[in-house]
Formats: C-alpha cells, structure tokens, sequence
C-alpha cells in the first residue's frame, strides 16, 4: 500500500490463532486516521474516520479491522450514496439543497401517487403491477470501474448483479438490457495515458462479456444502445439492467429473530475484494496494480442453478427474506437484511465455504465473490430450503441466526470478531458538496445550406452514434425465452425498432414494453435539457411502438462530486428529471448513480440513462419501425424547433451550438396522447420517434428497415413555424415528434384524432425502396435508395 | 415462397395491406389446421421428457410448445432422472437448448458424455424402440457429442461428427430459412411437405456441422442417400444457402442444420422451433397487422406429438 506506515503502530492482533487486529483508534492523531483509512483501504474520509473514533470511544474499546471493514463498505458512496443524500451548497455556502433523492427523484413518485408502483426505491429492485397478481420488477446498475480494468469480467458481473437484484426481490428474470459508452474504435493509441486501454480492447471485452453472461444464464437481452465519445476513453461506461416477473403476493420480506441465515450459491474467494471503494474512487494508472483483485470472476451457470433453486424457495413460500450480496459482500447484505427489519445478527465467519483456504476474517467479510445470495428462514424450514439447493447442485450454507439486540456480531472460530450497532452502522455522517454551474457561452454557428443534403445524411447514418449496432446484437440472444414479440432488430431488414415488446404470461396477451433515453451531448451544454429530453426520449420511445402506463428508472454516470463543476452540473440534471417526468406523468421507481468516473483523461461525459417500462393491453397491436403499404399517407407529429445545439449535424462538422432541444410539455404530453389513442384505434402501422439525426435520420432509419420507400416534401411544414432552412428541418433533434404510417382509409379520422397536436402529411409510402424528399420550396434535396442507406448504416460496426 | 399457417378466422382488418402472395394459403396451412384440431385432445398419458442440467435454459418453451399440442411434458433433472425416473415411462425424449455445464470443453460434450455414460444404454432401448428424440441447439450438440447422432454404422470412427465454432467465430442470434429436405424417414417432419421453406431463428456459437475429416465425402453422400438430411440453410426463395453467410449463419458442410439417425427417430437441429412456435414470435408478424396464430416451429413439434400416438 502507498503512503506512510505509522498507522501500523495502532495495530494489535487479538489471536493467535488466526489474523484480525484492533486499533487504538482513541489516540490517532488526524494523520493516522487518514493513513489508516488509507491502508485498509477503506475509503473513509477524515470526517468519517473522526465519527468512527467518537464512536468507539464512547463504547470504551478499540475497533477490529473487520469493523472498520464493514463501516467503509457500508458507507461508500457506491453503497450508501453519500452525495445523493447529503447536503448540496454553493459556493458561498447557502443550502442548495438537501437529499437530492428526497428532493428531486423520489419527489416525482411521491407526488404523482400512482396506485401500480409497488415498490419503489426500497428494495433491490423497483417493482410494478403488472397483471393479476403479478408485478414486474425491474433495475439498472452501472458496472464502470470493474470494466475499465478488466472488460470482460467486469461486464458480465455488471450483467450477474443485476440479475441478482432481481432475485432479490423474489421475481424471475425475464430479460436484461445494456447500454454501453466507449472512446471511438478508432482512437491514436499514442494518446492514450498510462494505464489506460484502447477503447477497441475494451469495447471486445465488454461486448463480449454481457453477451456470454445473458446468453449462457437464458435471459435475452432486448434493449439497449452504444455511445461513443472521447470522454469515454477512460472511462467506460456499462449499464446492465433486468427485468423479472413475481407474483406479488410472494414478495416476502419479513425477517423475524430467531431466523436463520443462510448462505447460498459460488463460494467465496479473494475475487472482488474492496470493489465498493475502488468504485468509490477516480481511476488511476495504478488502477490495473491495485485494484485488479475488485473485480469478481463470472460464472453464468452457478448463477443459472441458482435461480432456479431460489424460485422453488419462493414458490413454496420457504424463506422469510431474500437479498443478493453485491457491493460489500457479506458485510452489507447481511447488515441491510438485519437493518431492514430492525434487527441484530450473530454471523459464523469459519462457517462461510471458501474457495481456497488462506482468507483471513475481514476479506472473507467484505469480498464480493459473484452468484451469492443470502436468504432468511424460520429454523423449521432450512432442511427443507437446503434440500432444494441440493437438488440444483448449488451450495446452500447456515452462516448465522437474526436476534433482536439490533447489533451486529460476527464471529470466527468462537472469537467475537466485529459487534456494532446497526443503528450506527446506516447513519453516517452527513455528506456536504459543493455545486457550481455557470452557462457556457456558446455561440450559434453560422455557415450556409450545403448543398448535398444527401451526403450528409448518408454521412450521419454512418456515424459512430448512429449507426447500426447489429453487429453486437446479434452476438446477445434476444430470442431465448421465446416470449419477445418485437425484437431490437426488425424483420429481415434488421431495423431498429424503438423499443421491445414482451409477452411474459402464458395465458395474457397483455406485454411489458422496454425502452431508453440518453443524450450526453446535450450536457456538455446544459445538463437541464439534457436530463429532459432523455426522459423524453426514453418516453417517446416506449409510446412509438403502443406503451403506456410507463415507469422510470434513473441512472447517473458523473465524475467527481466533491468537485463543484461536476457537482453542478448533476444537480442540474436531477432538477431536470425531476421537471420532464414529473410533467410527462411518469414516476421514478428505481435507479442507481455511479460517480468518482473520472480518469487521468478527465471526467466521463455527463451521462444520464432514463430506461422506461411501460406496458400494452395487448401485444398483437404492437407497432413496429418498418413500412407496411404503399400508398398509405406519412405523418410527422410534433414541430420542429430550431434547436441544432449538441445535435449530430453539427457535430459532423465539428461544431457544438448553444441552443439545446427543449421539452414542451403541453406538446410532448398531446403528441403522446395522440399516438396512443392513434394505435389503440388501429391507425397506424408503422411508427417511428425522432431522434438522433431528426426527421432525416428518422425517415432514412423508417426505409432501411423495409421492403418500400418514402416519398417526403418539407413543403407541407412551410405553413407551420419551422426553420427557415431544409437542413435545420431535416436534422434538428426536437423532442416529442413520430414519424407515422397510417393506414390510408383512416387518414380523416387520425386528422380528426390529432387535431390539437402539430401534424403535418408530408408525404406517402411507395413502391420503390428509395428515400425522396423535397425542400422547402418543392426542389429535390435527398434521393437515395435503400441500398445505400443500409450500406452506410452497416459502415461503422463490421466486425 | 414463403407461407405461414394463419389463423382459419384471421379476420378481414388484418389482411389489410398485404401481398396477394404473403397470404396465399396453401394445403399445407389448411390441413396444418385440420390436424390441430384433431391432436386437440390426444390422450394425456402420453408423456415426453424434457432433460435438464445446470446450465440448460430452454425447457420452459419447449415445455410451452409441448403442452400447447396436449401432450404432458415433464422437465426432469438428468440427476433426479437417474436416481428416481425410468426413461422407458416417456413416450418422447426432449434435450433442450441453453450451455449445458457451461459448455466448456465443447458444446455439449460434458452432458454428452454423461449420458452416454450413465443413460447410454436405457437411451439405446429407448431409441431401438422407435421412440422420437429430439436434439434442439445444444441438445443436438448433446446427441452428437454422445455418439446417438448423425449414427451412421461405422465400426472405426469414435465420433463422426461434430459441431465446432461458427465461422463468423462469434455468437449469431438470427431467423434463417430452412429448407426441409427430408424425402420422409425423419418423424419429426412428417407434416412438413418435401421441399418446403421454413423460418426458425438460430442462436449459437458453436453451430457449424462438420463431418470427419478423412471421410467427409464418404459421410456426406451416406447421409444423402440414407435420408438423414433434413434441414439445410437456404436462401429466402428455397435455393440452398451453398455457404453464404449470413444465411447460412455458421458455415456447415452443405449448408446442413439439422440431421437425423438412419431410423428417423432422432432428429438434431440448431435452429430453435420452440422459438417460432407462435406467430406472434415471427421476426415481421407486424406485416400482417396481427400476428398468424402459429409460427413454422408448431410444425416440427405436430409431426412429433403425432408420432407419439403410434406408442
């Protein structure tokens, strides 16, 4: 370990049989705090270190390394999410605000007091009403720092952990998603820092790791998206989510004293160890040398017997409580479980099977091996509960018994090892940041009309951020389960459909419709906007192919918080999802942020992922991205704004703008309404949202995906305020606006239907696979065949 | 051509906007039909194991799949099965799809030695019997692995066959067309009419059938001629794949995707029927504003249940 050793001469070893130490915390200076904090790498902060030695001074005794183990795990901000509910100040130091969770993100739920959120915020995962008894539940958890050292394993425990919340909560995993952020493929190797790996390594590594992860385990991965930008160099960014289905009135969490805990699934090792606070800390170029150990090993298949065995468990009602033991391993799964219901545990460390021998107390405490988790029962039931395991040949252990003494006990060989108060344990000392957040000064460019709008739009299709992605999807099982209905590659044209559709019951038609929204060039500019619109987007998406009843997720990727402009920045977004969903209707029910990614490159890009759950009544009325008839009339819902501002036409010609797209609330909400009525009366066959590249990219996106064309003229728009110019109209990223095929004998009741919302016929579907559109003033400005669109589509991910 | 077995009500609203071809129905879809309501009520003693191990992932479809068409389809433990079951009470075997143990190894090659060793021989009666058994994804790889597949009677060669690596080299999850070449000894196609083009998705890594090196030729043409040939990769219009990716997805010599035993009672596959099962799986149901109420992969799992009945 780096730094000074003096802390070392706190240390006193209080067996000889084995090795855990006290330390006289009672006369550390301020320096030996931070040195020890330091050298058991626990991650605590002066302040912290200070509450811990009033805290074991008033109880007159030196703390183990096993109890300073578990208090740095529980207060990480990767498990105690310090900065989420601290205290937010200006520079100046007035309050700013405090509990952005409270205050912003649970205020969206709490206000909007929807009957269907279950459970929101609580448990390992958000859960929602689904149909009868059933609810779905549903989580996305970031995977960054492991990632960045090592992808492959990294990525598919992200995909492993995930998949556990959902366990967690009793439910069966149905599907997963993954949203990933990389530097570009592309990027000078001789720029990179020490330490640092090429973004084409890890993108391999990654990819390749969710997918091996899903595939081997049976859970199709239906949704998702990949990003590139510098900022993400060195700093990647995986987001892995799931989703499950339960019958709710199995969802049992109910710990009582006397309640055994059990063990259950791979067994512990020295993989994962101290991965809560290396999460919890910028990445470094000794990253790879120290931190190498915090990433756990994947074992897909331990994890597949596993569920299986627990869904017996919950189906014949054995176990009293359930959670997965993620960040902080034992340590915080058993003091979250014995916390939850206000109580105390006694913990047998000796009795927790290793993978090999050697482990001394606190790493097996703290480790964070994959694919365990921990269950209670009452006493009478645990044969019964161990007999399952045995059956799915899973390793299923007693470690230790719940008590109502609301302390926390472990021991080893008969030694008390570790007695803390929980009470203590989940109060922290108050977190205190400070946020600053000046506009930048961006000026809009000025530059004249080019005149092959057909080169930048084939230009566009082949941009990284654009570009199709079937070479990964392909890679990931979207099939497996047979129950995905619309898939994320549409027909044989592989299209990109807006979001998937699932039909998880047997004996329902009614589906669970999944989707996303993420715009970090927007935050670069303003993070308010940005947060919007991708809750916009994420919204949009779901309602494009027949969703309702949507549900929000939230997951914040920052850099440093104690770093004001960082700070700044997110509080800013979490204002801004606080105003779009609370506006849209559409409660936050979980979510999970990620901060400290910063590297010796500088900070991630702020990069917010909104995931949407919706559902459909039924699934046979799903619309998809791609063209159906020809003849049949094409509308664009929603106006198009002069907003060009972080969108990808500048950035094509390296320019950056200062007006973001904007989300208007009483449009988004109308333009929704519309489409959903639109396909509930069997409208519209074919939908598709505006995005990334706008109408444009949209239109061309729309073509690619079918066998027929569009035919389209921006001439019908001149009547309604738009830009004065073919190539704002064509590429401004506007929020809240479809591109809609409806069917031709219905087109005067969809007119009747969307009257109240902007909608313009701009033109029709035709015969031949070609995209024409005509200006402003009637001349052509893009004619291009399919073909083409599809070969510069396919252009950038080959491999 | 391509022909879907639609639903006999599919009502007017749906047909709306779609190709006088796309929705052609010919004999097959009808008397596809017919059938279905004659298999309605098959009896229940008539049962077919699913096998599962750590590591398989699609029981529950197939099961789905199984069960839709009547039959009782238990999913058994390969554990439980040798501890406390007796495979001869099945009328049908199922191994399913998923990574059994892991796939390390290869593909397959753990649980198809397992079998081989600790069911080898209740699995040759079953089989000698005349009892359907059908390999989907990694069960085919199972069966190959074990020795019970492509079974050509050859006293030297240990394995004849294998399913390696793709040649992509990568994991591929896509619908392929499949051309039913079978001139009538595999059950498992019986409804299925000579030549007729059939939509199933694949999704593997290890798919790409190859035969032993030394007789590759003398294999190949023995297949052919015995009629163990029953499904090839093959273009959308029913013109065999001859290797070209991506339809045919993993590279097989003569573009083969499923094979069966020279009885015609085992039938392995790689593509996974019980993933086209209903119509409202299909890839591009949307076409046809409501989805056909079953999928090409009903056919396969008919022709099985109605050999079932013979026992």
């Amino acid at each position: 370990m780096e730094g000074s050793l003096s802390w070392k001469v706190l240390a006193k070893r209080i067996s000889e049989r084995f090795e855990v130490y006290r330390f006289n915390l009672r006369e550390a200076s301020d320096r030996q705090l931070l040195e020890l904090s330091e050298g058991l790498g626990i991650g605590l902060n002066l302040e912290e270190m200070k509450a811990c030695q009033r805290y074991f001074e008033a109880r007159g005794i030196d703390p183990t390394d096993v109890e300073l183990q578990t208090i740095g795990q529980t207060w990480s901000e990767h498990c105690f999410h310090k900065t989420f509910k601290g205290t937010i100040l200006s520079p100046k130091g007035c309050i700013l605000a405090r509990n952005l969770f409270k205050t912003y993100i649970r205020r969206v739920t709490d206000e909007l007091a929807k009957p269907w959120c279950v459970s929101v915020f609580e448990d390992n995962a958000g859960i929602v009403e689904f149909e009868g008894d059933y609810g779905v539940a549903i989580k996305v958890e970031t995977h960054n720092h492991p990632s960045a050292i090592e992808p492959f394993g990294g990525a598919a425990t992200g995909i492993g952990g995930v998949i556990r919340d959902i366990l967690g909560v009793w439910a069966e995993p149905i599907a997963n998603t993954d949203v990933l952020c990389f530097g570009p493929l592309d990027y000078p190797p001789e720029r990179l820092p020490q330490g640092i790996k090429h973004p084409r390594y890890i993108y391999r590594g990654v990819v390749a790791g969710i997918g091996s992860y899903g595939n081997n385990m049976g859970i199709p991965t239906v949704n998702g998206a990949i990003y590139f930008d510098d900022s993400y160099v060195g700093n990647v960014v995986v987001y892995c989510g799931c989703v499950g289905i339960l019958p709710i009135s199995k969802y049992i969490r109910a710990t009582r004293a006397g309640d055994v805990a059990i063990l259950v699934g791979g067994r512990t090792g020295r993989d994962g160890i101290h991965g809560v606070t290396f999460a919890s800390a910028d990445l470094s170029e000794k990253s790879e040398e120290v931190s190498r150990p915090a990433v756990q090993i994947p074992n897909p298949i331990e994890e597949e017997k596993l569920a299986r065995a627990i869904l017996q468990v919950r189906d014949r009602g054995l176990a009293s409580a359930i959670t997965d033991l993620g960040g902080g391993g034992l340590s915080c799964a058993i003091g979250e479980m014995a916390h939850r219901s206000r109580l105390g545990t006694i913990v047998w460390l000796d009795r927790v099977p290793l993978k090999y021998q050697g482990m001394v107390p606190w790493e097996i405490w703290v480790s964070e091996s994959q694919e365990r988790m921990l269950l209670s029962a009452r006493p009478e039931n645990v044969e019964a509960i161990l007999e399952i395991f045995r059956d799915e040949e899973v390793e299923a252990t007693p470690i230790g018994e719940f008590s109502d003494k609301g302390i926390l006990r472990v021991f080893y060989w008969d030694e008390e090892v570790a007695s803390l108060d929980v009470e203590f344990l989940f109060n922290p000392p108050e977190a205190r940041r400070i946020a600053k957040w000046s506009r930048p000064r961006f000026t809009e460019p000025e530059f004249p009309e080019p005149l092959d709008l057909t080169g930048f739009l084939l230009k566009l299709l082949a941009s990284p951020n654009i570009a199709s992605k079937e070479a990964v999807i392909r890679t990931y099982d979207h099939e497996v389960k047979g129950c995905t209905v619309l898939k994320p590659l549409e027909g044989f044209h592989s299209g990109p459909n807006d979001a998937a559709v699932l039909k998880p019951l047997e004996g329902s038609w009614k589906g669970l419709v999944l989707s996303s929204g993420m715009n970090p060039k927007y935050g670069f500019i303003d993070p308010f906007w940005m947060a919007a619109s991708a809750v916009d987007e994420a919204v949009r998406n779901n309602v494009a192919v027949g969703g309702r009843r949507i549900a929000l997720l939230d997951n914040f990727t920052w850099g440093n918080p104690e770093r004001p402009d960082r700070m700044g920045s997110l509080l800013r977004a979490v204002q801004g999802c606080y105003w779009a969903a609370k506006a849209l209707g559409t409660p936050f029910i979980s979510g999970k942020d990620s901060l400290y990614n910063e590297s010796p490159l500088g900070p991630v890009a702020p990069t917010l992922l909104i995931t949407a759950i919706g559902i459909i009544p039924d699934i046979r009325s799903a619309v998809s991205v791609s063209l159906k008839n020809p003849g049949n009339p094409v509308y664009l819902l929603g106006r198009t704004y002069d907003e060009l501002g972080g969108s990808h036409y500048y950035g094509l010609m390296g320019l950056k703008g200062g007006k973001v797209p904007r989300l208007r609330i009483a449009q988004a909400r109308g333009n929704m309404e519309v489409v959903t009525k639109a396909i509930d009366a069997g409208f519209v066959r074919a939908c598709h949202d505006l995005s990334e590249g706008g109408l444009g990219v949209s239109a061309a996106e729309v073509v690619l995906s079918s066998d027929y064309g569009l035919e389209l003229s921006l001439e019908a728009l001149a009547s309604h305020k738009v830009p004065a110019r073919n190539d704002f109209i064509l590429f401004s990223e506007s929020n809240s606006r479809f591109l809609l095929e409806i069917q031709r004998n219905h087109q005067a009741d969809f007119e009747k239907l969307a009257r109240g919302s902007p909608h313009m016929r701009i033109g029709e579907v035709i015969k031949e696979p070609r995209l024409v559109i005509r200006g402003l003033k009637g001349n052509l400005i893009v004619d291009t065949s399919s073909e083409e669109l599809r070969e510069a589509w396919h252009s950038y991910l080959e491999d | 051509m391509v022909l879907w077995p639609m639903e006999a009500s599919a009502d007017k609203e749906a047909r709306n906007g779609i190709t006088q071809e796309a929705w052609r129905s010919d004999e097959l879809a009808s008397s596809s039909m017919n059938r279905l309501r004659f298999v309605a009520k098959p009896p229940m003693d008539l049962k077919v194991c699913i096998i599962r191990v750590g590591g398989t992932n699609c029981d529950r479809e197939t099961k789905r799949a199984l069960e839709d068409l009547g039959v009782k389809a238990e999913v058994l433990h390969l554990t439980r099965l040798l501890r406390e079951g007796n495979l001869l009470e099945y009328q049908g075997l199922v191994i399913p799809g998923g990574f059994s143990y892991g796939d390390y190894i290869r593909a397959g090659a753990i649980l198809g030695k397992q079998i081989a060793a600790k069911l080898g021989r209740e699995l040759s009666t079953f089989i000698d019997d005349g009892r359907p058994v059908l390999g989907i994804c990694n069960g085919f790889q199972v069966l190959i692995e074990a020795g019970f597949l492509p079974g050509l009677r050859d006293s030297e060669a240990i394995q004849q066959a294998a399913l390696t690596t793709n040649s992509s080299a990568r994991y591929e999850c896509r619908w392929v067309h499949l051309l039913h070449e079978n001139r009538g000894k595999c059950l498992f196609t019986s409804i299925i009419p000579y030549r007729r083009v059939l939509r199933i998705p694949i999704g593997h890594a290890e798919g790409r059938f190859v035969l032993l090196r030394e007789k590759e030729k003398e294999y190949l043409d023995r297949l052919i001629e015995n009629d163990q040939i029953v499904f090839r990769y093959c273009m959308p219009d029913g013109v065999a794949a001859m290797g070209k990716y991506p339809f045919n997805p993993n590279g097989s010599i003569y573009d083969i995707a499923g094979v069966c035993n020279p009885s015609g009672n085992v039938l392995g596959l790689m593509p996974h029927p019980e993933r086209a099962y209903f119509g409202w799986q299909l890839p591009d149901w949307t076409r046809f504003g409501k989805p056909p109420a079953y999928g090409d992969g009903r056919l396969i799992f008919e022709s099985f249940v109605n050999c079932l009945r013979r026992f």
